[in-house]
């Protein structure tokens, strides 16, 4: 029992070398070394879907020069809005389970904020929205709470969800089949831009927030013995930041109006970094997000520490469907109306997982949600450009989304047979 | 009935009387009397169907006995649940250890009991805990303690297991099969760790078919046979034959020639 020596360390040890994330480097050049070895290792985070974004890009942009002027990537992003708030509603369900139904939930969202904001009901904007937000949350406890209490498939009973809401919102629809907004700041959500001088002041805003939490944090774990990044690699992290906000505000206040000068960054960016930011902040930083990657990791697991899966799992299901509710008023405040046109369908989800949240349960953050909105909304607007029909959109889609759900299942082999 | 063990303090840490357990016309205990003093390895072994899981599910609280006392600290407890037998103190590692792969190894080992700062997760706190409880028990083959569970070893995992049990500041810890699936080294590094606990004042329940796990860590050995003890006894009484017999007849002549009756 004493003589037990450990000639133990080797073996374990070089298997953590193998899969040593970043977080044990101290140098930037170790940093860098341990992001290539774990991007090896399978865990390839966003970097294909950020690589298949330059393809797609550069692919378009030698198809149509237009593809990448300051006009048409504006557009690019109001179009992509919606999918990116779908795409993120649906990453909370997917850490183990799937929601269908979100896409024509989102509609119903869109048809009460138009409704409610009509003359003969006059809400103002505000509770109209909220409103619509609260029944689109209540659909989802319900759904959830029939998936969770009966212990149903998610995928049928949301697949039902698919089916019954669509109805529901050509029912509300009638027969015009379409309901226009009439309410300005409703419309301007999607449509409205901030002036090219309070984009600078918004974007250095927001920069400014991220870099000083950023850096406060990591400086303070480095401080405390914690395991921390280095101090080049939190640099970097801001100076990106800062990057991306320049070019963002740049491109958005160049001038895209063809008749009437048309400048800075459009409502829809800053709603989308909002939510970005609150889902962000709940799966990492609370409980309840810490309770929702354990259930997919090991739902058993989370069971025997106590986690109440039935709870954790409902509400999962319906901040699922309030996103759903703010994509749905994002995409009618776009077309300034809701009309039986409105496409629900499943391919939309998989934004998400085209961003690299896994299918297979336990891994995703709302920022993959947002790249994989990105792909969607390119491949949408670059075959539009060209001329493509929707029976060809839809075609290529699916390859892309192939395409991701492959490189995930593939990784996590990669991480298996390790 | 159990042969008097030198104790360091009053009475043993848990002790089992008389006690029973059926499923239906099965009887699966019989009359167990068993003492688990602290700061010993108790090891518990007997073959496939002897009860030796569903004693280990009696103390913790995942079944409830059908006759007998199970007395803790000298008072007689009822466990209904794995909620009180965690409440007294009592922690199992299973054998698929239950940990969530995806999350790296503070998150498993405050999995349900996470530090909050306010409503956000107070990180710092917990990797500090961690950090400690790791470096306490000499676990430092770990590279990183913010790696994923997945990136780990066998043995490294049932480490974790195993210090997430002492994170809580348990006083029993009972392992099912701990070494079942490691390679020779990591059973090394394993059965170190459960003399550590011991070391630190922690009984420990050690279930095991491994003969070389019992005789390398264990202090005393409980023989399950068909539902009956067959035999408990300091470790050094016993040899590897004499266990195998008592597991498989339930009697062993080597052991009667060795010592008195149990």
């Amino acid at each position: 029992m004493t003589d037990v020596k450990p000639e133990v360390e080797e073996a374990p040890s070089q298997a953590a070398l193998a899969l040593a994330p970043e977080v044990m480097a101290t140098s930037l050049n170790e940093y860098m070394r341990g992001t290539y070895l774990r991007i090896r290792g399978g865990d390839s985070g966003v970097l294909p879907v950020v690589a298949g974004l330059i393809l797609i890009s550069a692919l378009f942009q030698a198809l149509n020069p237009h593809f990448l002027t300051a006009s048409n990537l504006v557009n690019l992003l109001i179009q992509g809005a919606a999918y990116m708030l779908l795409a993120m509603g649906e990453v909370f369900p997917l850490l183990g389970e799937i929601d269908l139904s979100i896409g024509f939930v989102g509609g119903i969202g869109g048809i009460i904020v138009a409704e409610l904001v009509k003359s003969q009901y006059g809400w103002p904007w505000w509770a109209a929205i909220l409103a619509a937000l609260l029944v689109c949350a209540a659909i989802g406890l319900l759904q959830g709470t029939i998936i969770t209490r009966l212990g149903l498939p998610s995928f049928v009973v949301t697949l039902a969800g698919l089916l019954g809401w669509q109805g529901v919102m050509l029912l509300m629809l009638g027969n015009g089949g379409s309901l226009p907004i009439n309410d300005n700041v409703v419309n301007d959500l999607a449509s409205g831009n901030l002036t090219p001088a309070a984009s600078w002041v918004v974007m250095i805003l927001i920069v400014a927030v991220f870099s000083a939490r950023t850096w406060r944090r990591e400086s303070r774990r480095r401080s405390s013995g914690l395991v921390a990044p280095p101090a080049s690699v939190t640099l970097i992290k801001i100076g990106g930041a800062a990057l991306a906000g320049i070019v963002v505000v740049l491109i958005c206040n160049t001038d895209r109006g063809r008749v009437v000068p048309i400048k800075g960054v459009p409502w829809v960016v800053l709603i989308v970094l909002g939510v970005l930011a609150m889902w962000t902040a709940l799966l990492g930083r609370t409980k309840f997000g810490r309770y929702l990657y354990a259930i997919g990791g090991n739902a058993e697991a989370a069971r025997r520490a106590g986690v109440n899966l039935t709870t954790i799992r409902t509400v999962a299901f319906s901040l699922s469907s309030m996103t759903a509710g703010i994509a749905g008023v994002v995409y009618a405040s776009r077309l300034r109306s809701v009309s039986t046109a409105l496409d629900g369908g499943t391919l939309v989800l998989y934004a998400a997982v085209i961003g690299g949240t896994s299918l297979f349960g336990g891994r995703g953050k709302a920022i993959h949600a947002v790249l994989g909105g990105l792909v969607i909304a390119a491949i949408d607007n670059g075959m539009g450009l060209q001329g493509y029909s929707a029976a060809a959109k839809y075609v290529v889609t699916a390859l892309v989304l192939l395409a991701s759900v492959t490189i995930d299942a593939v990784a996590r082999r990669g991480r298996l047979a390790r | 009935m159990t042969l008097p063990v030198p104790q360091t303090r009053e009475g043993p840490l848990l002790e089992l009387r008389h006690v029973e357990k059926h499923f239906g016309a099965v009887q699966a205990l019989t009359g167990i009397d068993l003492d688990v003093p602290a700061g010993k390895v108790t090891a518990l072994v007997g073959d496939n169907g002897a009860g030796k899981s569903v004693l280990i599910k009696c103390i913790a609280g995942i079944h409830q006995p059908d006759g007998g006392e199970i007395v803790w600290e000298g008072r007689p407890v009822h466990l209904r649940s794995p909620r009180d037998s965690s409440a007294l103190g009592i922690e199992t590692v299973h054998q698929d250890l239950a940990l969530c792969d995806n999350l790296d190894i503070v998150q498993n080992m405050f999995l349900g009991r996470e530090k909050l700062h306010r409503i956000a997760l107070d990180e710092e706190a917990m990797e500090r805990a961690a950090t400690e409880t790791l470096s306490s028990l000499a676990v430092t083959t770990v590279r990183s303690i913010r790696q994923p569970v997945a990136s780990l070893s066998g043995g490294q995992r049932q480490s974790v297991a195993i210090a997430k049990t002492v994170l809580w500041n348990s006083k029993l810890v009972i392992m099912d099969e701990p070494t079942a699936a490691l390679g020779v080294a990591q059973t090394t590094m394993v059965l170190e760790l459960v003399r550590t606990l011991a070391g630190r004042g922690l009984a420990v329940l050690l279930v095991s078919h491994n003969m070389n796990d019992v005789f390398g860590v264990a202090d005393r050995v409980a023989v399950l046979y068909l539902g009956r003890l067959a035999a408990v006894r300091p470790a050094g009484e016993l040899d590897r034959q004499s266990v195998v017999d008592l597991m498989t007849t339930g009697e062993s002549s080597r052991m009667t020639e060795a010592s008195g009756p149990a």
